[in-house]
């Protein structure tokens, strides 16, 4: 479903991405893990084009968003995305957050965006928060309405950007059970984290990044328990 | 006390002159400094180069010196060209002076546009990156983003500035006076000139242009508490 081929990026004099390649199966769950500044965002973000290779290819089902003539907006509605900050605009309830982009891009009217809406809100378990403004909710609770606004342009893909990073230990096990029940729907989802349990648990597959690379890929099982390299023994052993 | 009493009503619509000017100007001000102000964010080098010439000139000189171009300097020109037009072309003459009010209207706006440009760039450049991502990561288009989500928080940044710049060109309308503009400093003047109550009539003057800031400023104060909702 999504084709990484010979991606390179870079800012300035600093590479971040060398030579990436990696394949990702429809309802798949990649775990991407890796000490920071290993890339593993900036790889994210090259896979909905907020970051632009500096060479390489990005593939969503066949269509190369490198190709000039890929119209990247369409293709983004295909790939949702959840970030560390949340993101959500301010000025905006809950519910507003999450009908904006369906009635904008989607052309969807106000009712049929507000049915879906609370569709979400309810999955993601804030139906009474839905006219709440973001600072008048927790943090595990604004990501998990930003988690339900990239659903409501109903993605074919899922990219969590470290979603759990600014939250309060206690709020991440919230944002983690709606990510989780995502996963058993069949969501394809690429998930940048710090999280080594939700990572072996949900994961069907963990990549591990170091400075720009992927130096080992394999199941959750093969990466925690028997990983190859000295570079991964060395983190894990510091993580877990 | 008597003089000032008399001369109320002239100063009374020479206040209403100057806002009207004020108001005008501001208004025609928001939409070049709207145009400015993204200009300069646009990715577009020659755009953002004229931008910045504009911005740059007009925060750059005093406004005085601009009014007296636009007044005086630019008919000069236009009617060196008429003249070269009329020997050339045979065509009577059509362009005699540039009207005073045209004048001041011009000067100010472009004035107050330059000066709500930078608002607008610092209003725009203000709000989170995240925001913008956010936008875009749902598949809006860079204009849909910038109209739905980035402008109007930033607008709301931008009242207080906006109330500044509408205060310190109210006080500015004041230097029209020197192409004869009867606002409320001319009318004063004026009245001066025929009564000699320098002292009274010119603390009136200033106790009108104090009450007309004043009671902007509170209007601001309202607005933004008012708008204070989320962020």
């Amino acid at each position: 479903m999504i084709e990484v081929k010979n991606l390179y990026k870079r800012f300035g004099d600093l590479e971040v991405l060398k030579n990436i390649n990696c394949r990702i199966a429809s309802q798949e769950v990649v775990v991407v893990i890796g000490p920071s500044g290993s890339g593993k965002s900036t790889f994210l973000r090259c896979i909905n084009l907020l970051e632009e290779p500096t060479s390489g290819d990005v593939l969503i089902e066949g269509v190369n968003l490198m190709d000039p003539k890929t119209n990247i907006n369409r293709m983004r509605q295909e790939v949702g995305m959840v970030f560390q900050q949340f993101n959500l605009f301010p000025n905006k309830t809950a519910l507003q957050n999450i009908t904006m982009a369906p009635m904008k891009v989607r052309g969807l009217n106000e009712k049929q965006a507000r049915e879906e809406a609370d569709k979400l809100l309810d999955k993601v378990g804030l139906n009474d928060k839905a006219h709440a403004y973001p600072q008048q909710l927790s943090g595990g609770q604004q990501q998990r309405v930003a988690i339900a606004r990239a659903l409501a342009m109903r993605p074919k893909v899922m990219l969590f950007d470290e979603c759990t990073s600014a939250l309060d230990p206690e709020m991440v096990g919230d944002v983690l059970a709606v990510m989780k029940d995502l996963a058993k729907e069949g969501m394809t989802m690429i998930v940048v984290t710090h999280e080594m349990g939700f990572a072996r648990e949900v994961g069907d597959r963990a990549i591990f990044m170091d400075e720009g690379m992927i130096v080992e890929e394999g199941t959750p099982e093969q990466i925690f328990k028997n990983a190859q390299h000295d570079r991964t023994k060395l983190f894990l052993s510091k993580v877990l | 006390m008597e003089v000032v009493i008399n001369s109320f009503p002239v100063l009374l619509m020479g206040a209403g002159m100057t806002i009207l000017i004020t108001l005008l100007s501001i208004s025609i001000g928001c939409v070049l400094g709207l145009v400015a102000g993204l200009s300069r964010l646009s990715k577009s080098r020659i755009l953002s180069f004229f931008a910045t010439c504009y911005i740059d000139f007009f925060r750059g000189t005093p406004l005085l010196v601009q009014l007296v171009i636009i007044y005086f300097g630019i008919p000069d020109i236009l009617k060196d060209v008429q003249g070269y037009l009329v020997a050339a072309l045979g065509i009577s003459p059509f362009f005699k002076n540039i009207p005073v009010f045209a004048a001041v209207l011009i000067a100010l706006s472009l004035n107050s546009g330059a000066y709500i440009g930078e608002i607008f760039r610092a209003g725009v450049q203000s709000i989170n990156k995240g925001q913008m991502e956010a936008a875009r990561s749902l598949g809006m288009t860079s204009h849909q983003a910038m109209r739905f989500i980035i402008l109007p928080q930033a607008f709301k940044r931008m009242i207080p500035p906006l109330g500044n710049e509408f205060i310190a060109l109210l006080k500015d309308t004041a230097l029209v006076s020197i192409i004869g503009f009867e606002e409320l400093f001319r009318r004063g003047q004026l009245i001066v000139g025929a009564t000699y109550e320098a002292f009274a009539i010119y603390l009136a003057v200033a106790f009108i242009y104090l009450a007309m800031t004043l009671s902007f400023s509170r209007f601001v104060d309202y607005l933004e508490r008012r708008l204070r909702t989320g962020d």
